[in-house]
């Protein structure tokens, strides 16, 4: 898919929150070998968000140094979609809280959407579209997640916290990567659920490999290539959806891409999946070294299930860019490591009474 | 204020301090009120009653006339509640000065009423939150000592005062409670006490801060024609409110208030004293911190003084100038909307020679100091014992 | 807090503005609809820095109804880069000397309470020690 006009990134921005639990840490406390779990997983630890922390905060750094960027007013903003699957509210939008601690609107469209994993690629989707008809100058498509796993299960070991923001606009040389087409491929694929009241997902265990991740992940990719006529050795860097540090590897040697170029982008050994900021989080480290003229493929996965796939090109205005903003490793390298549980504490799984959180 | 003459003191009463689990706001009331209204012979007109927090922790607004129809110690009059966070009681005396003064009334009564044993720490915590800025200081977590807190960081870093010449101020303050029978905490304590206590709100620990009690305290003022072989006789010879900004943010300085500072000015100008002249003063220590800026603001020494004032022995009942010999709002208590009328009450009583062994000898002139919010409203009232 | 009372101020709470009086050109927080140093009802809203330096602290240990689950946390009185002071919560202090006076802080975008499980959360700027 192309947009009418072309549309560029402006600006991209992430927040990974300093709170660091180590897979040996989970382990500890559920009788499990941590080695078992590191090797299987490649994953280290997680990112947890604080007690005053949840995905409507860590959007508005994202977006705050998205924003940055991109240096665009915020009256000029005229989209914002927060894509989670941990939004603070069930009803009552995440969107119009990042717009007013931006100063974005009232004259937006302001959305939360739901995807799972690619809630944030499903709000560039549409930035993509509102931005390339002319309905908005700039659209600004965030994904942040708190994702919780049930205790002892082993999602538990990756459930992260984090946030990405892109600014998106009109195409031009001075912005810091153009577009060349998307598309997004879903089926209803049941590989993990979570029905309403239930605290925590369901999951199919192994039905979340081949059926979902894998038949989305290349489906997309492979239709993208085939639309835009390329190959796997015409990318720089590639980024999948990223729930634990071994599928991305697997995927791209099904799909022909090499593993260096994976390399930028995958960030789950180190801070775990953080579900709808995941790829894009990846996709933001790659922006934050990415040269002019080089090309990426972005691919998400969302359960239950779809990919959006996206090809871009760098272009000159990303190196006046870059430093006007924090870069993903210099949260991810701000650790603080807790135990479980601080970890349940901060993540609500003590209640405290009377109103106290 | 200069119309007419200088209201006089004809009763006085007040309640012990502590968890009053069998009396009510009401009932305290009516055990302080009754000991002004018999020993002063005469009904009150009108009714200045201080109280903070009643509202929020008993359910009950309305609370002077509610108190005073529970008490039924006079005939129902016109009552007034009068409110300003900590200094209400002060407030509440600012009033009936004023009414009996201008000649609107002949006699009034002047009480202060507060329970805060009742309810879990948080609320009690809560509700004192409220002395300030809702909006942008307790929204923000603030809990009123971490406030006062700010000020005790910023006065002992801006004049090198060590923390122990804080701590010896909560020392005297108990040892001057032993001896009264009104006091909440009568124990005495050491130094080492009060810097292993519990910290509350750093660098403020549990023994810099007075307790949360329940009290009364009433003090009927009237025109001195009605004082008929009253002798000492006791005069409220002027008082004065300083004011400054709510929220500490806003505050000119962190390391002295000046609200006290315009309080006292005002009133010794009206009573026509100095600070020198004084043999008694009232200071609100609700923390440590206060008692050393209290007696620099209101003038007894110089800024950054204060503290030292109190380590050199000065403010002992034998000293330059005895500060709360009764134990002060540590020892003796901090029922909050009463306060103020409690610092009133000591005063008469020192200058009429009735405080027993915490008599301060030949008391002639005394003062009294009572501040709201954590800088932010100040009343000073200047009694002396008419010749 | 009722609902009308937390929305009333969202906008000094989410952006930290304060207002400028264009009368003596003085900048003041928090927003007010008159100038607290002149008076006069000629003012603007005005965004204020996002950078400071603290100027007092303490860490709280006995909290209000609420704020439990911070325990301990710092308030602090914080000077901005415009000379404007705020008074704020601390978040994220992770150095093992904690906080000093003239620590330098940048304001972020937080949850401050929340009215129980059913009402509604406040968001609200905390200051974060910078590096």
């Amino acid at each position: 898919m192309k947009p009418k006009n072309g549309v560029s990134v402006y600006g991209w921005g992430s927040y990974v929150p300093p709170y660091r639990l180590t897979v040996a840490e989970v382990s500890r406390v559920w009788g499990r070998d941590p080695k078992q779990y590191e090797d299987e997983l490649n994953v280290k630890e997680k990112a947890v968000a604080g007690p005053d922390e949840d995905s409507a905060t860590m959007a508005v750094e994202a977006a705050k140094n998205a924003l940055a960027r991109a240096s665009v007013q915020p009256s000029e903003v005229g989209a914002v979609y927060v894509g989670s699957e941990s939004p603070p509210y069930a009803v009552k939008p995440t969107a119009t809280t990042v717009a007013e601690a931006l100063g974005i609107g009232p004259l937006s469209l302001a959305a939360d959407l739901e995807f799972a994993c690619k809630a944030g690629t499903e709000g560039l989707q549409a930035a993509i579209g509102l931005v390339g008809s002319g309905m908005v100058k700039y659209g600004l498509a965030i994904g942040s997640d708190t994702a919780q796993g049930g205790p002892g299960d082993h999602l538990e070991y990756t459930a992260a916290s984090g946030a990405t923001a892109l600014v998106i606009g009109p195409s031009s040389p001075d912005a810091a990567a153009s577009l060349e087409g998307s598309v997004s491929f879903v089926s209803d694929t049941p590989d993990f659920w979570r029905r309403y009241g239930a605290k925590y997902p369901s999951h199919g265990e192994g039905f979340t490999g081949e059926p979902a991740y894998f038949k989305h992940v290349e489906g997309a990719t492979r239709a993208l290539l085939e639309e835009l006529g390329l190959k796997p050795s015409d990318f720089d860097y590639v980024v999948f959806h990223q729930p634990n540090g071994r599928y991305p590897l697997t995927a791209a040697r099904d799909l022909g891409f090499s593993p260096s170029a994976l390399k930028v982008g995958l960030l789950s050994p180190l801070i775990g999946n953080t579900y709808a900021a995941a790829s894009i989080t990846g996709f933001s480290a790659v922006l934050d070294v990415a040269k002019p003229g080089q090309r990426v493929l972005l691919t998400s996965f969302g359960s239950g299930a779809g990919s959006d796939s996206f090809s871009f090109v760098v272009t000159d205005g990303i190196e006046a860019r870059r430093p006007k903003a924090k870069f993903v490793m210099d949260y991810v390298k701000k650790r603080v490591e807790i135990d479980y549980a601080l970890y349940l504490k901060y993540r609500g799984g003590i209640t405290l009474g009377g109103g106290a959180k | 204020m200069s119309a007419g003459e200088n209201p006089v003191v004809l009763g006085t009463g007040l309640t012990k301090i502590g968890r009053r689990w069998e009396d009510s706001l009401s009932d305290l009331f009516a055990e302080a009120a009754r000991q002004a209204v018999e020993e002063a012979g005469i009904n009150p007109q009108a009714l200045f009653l201080g109280n903070m927090s009643a509202g929020v922790l008993d359910s009950q607004e309305h609370l002077a006339l509610s108190v005073e129809d529970g008490a039924s110690v006079f005939p129902l009059v016109p009552a007034f509640k009068v409110e300003s966070a900590c200094s209400s009681g002060g407030s509440a005396l600012v009033a009936g000065y004023m009414a009996v003064k201008s000649g609107v009334y002949d006699a009034v009564l002047v009480a202060g009423v507060e329970k805060l044993s009742e309810e879990p720490s948080d609320a009690v915590t809560s509700a004192l939150a409220m002395a300030a800025d809702s909006d942008f200081e307790a929204y923000y977590g603030a809990s009123f000592t971490s406030l006062n807190a700010l000020l005790m960081r910023s006065y002992m870093r801006d004049y090198d005062v060590p923390r122990s010449w804080l701590s010896e101020i909560a020392v005297l303050m108990h040892k001057n409670a032993l001896d009264n029978p009104y006091a909440q905490l009568r124990k005495a304590i050491k130094v080492e006490d009060v810097e292993n206590s519990r910290l509350i709100a750093d660098p403020i620990r549990l023994l810099d801060c007075a307790p949360t009690g329940d009290g009364a305290a009433a003090l009927l003022l009237a025109k001195p024609e009605l004082a008929k072989g009253v002798d000492p006789l006791v005069e409220l010879s002027g008082v004065g409110v300083g004011v400054d900004t709510i929220a500490v943010n806003g505050r000119s300085s962190l390391s002295d208030v000046p609200a006290t500072a315009r309080a006292a000015k005002a009133a010794f100008s009206a009573a026509g004293v100095d600070p020198k002249d004084l043999d008694v003063l009232e200071v609100h220590d609700a923390f440590t911190i206060m008692a050393a800026l209290a007696v620099e603001d209101i003038g007894v020494v110089p800024k950054g003084q204060g503290a030292k004032f109190f380590h050199e022995g000065s403010a002992e009942r034998d000293g330059e100038l005895a500060v709360n010999p009764e134990g002060g709002l540590k020892a003796r208590g901090h029922p909050v909307g009463a306060t103020g009328v409690y610092g009133a009450v000591e005063v008469v009583r020192q200058l009429q020679g009735k405080s027993g062994k915490m008599q301060v000898p030949n008391a002639e002139v005394g003062a009294f100091h009572n501040l709201g919010g954590s800088g932010s409203h100040a009343v000073v009232g200047v009694f002396k014992r008419r010749k | 807090m009722t609902v009308p009372k937390y929305w009333r101020k969202i906008d000094a709470h989410y952006r930290l503005e304060g207002i400028r009086c264009k009368s003596c050109g003085k900048i003041s927080y928090p927003p007010r609809s008159s100038c607290p140093y002149c008076h006069s009802k000629d003012v603007e809203v005005v965004k204020l820095p996002e950078r400071g330096k603290v100027v007092s602290f303490s860490l709280l240990r006995s909290p209000p109804k609420g704020f439990e689950g911070y325990v301990p946390y710092y308030v602090a009185v914080i000077e901005l880069e415009n000379g404007v002071r705020v008074f704020g919560m601390l978040t994220d202090v992770f150095s093992p000397d904690g906080v000093k006076e003239g620590t330098p802080v940048e304001a972020v975008f937080r949850k401050i309470s929340e009215d129980g499980d059913e009402g509604l959360i406040h968001y609200g700027v905390k200051f974060r020690p910078i590096g």
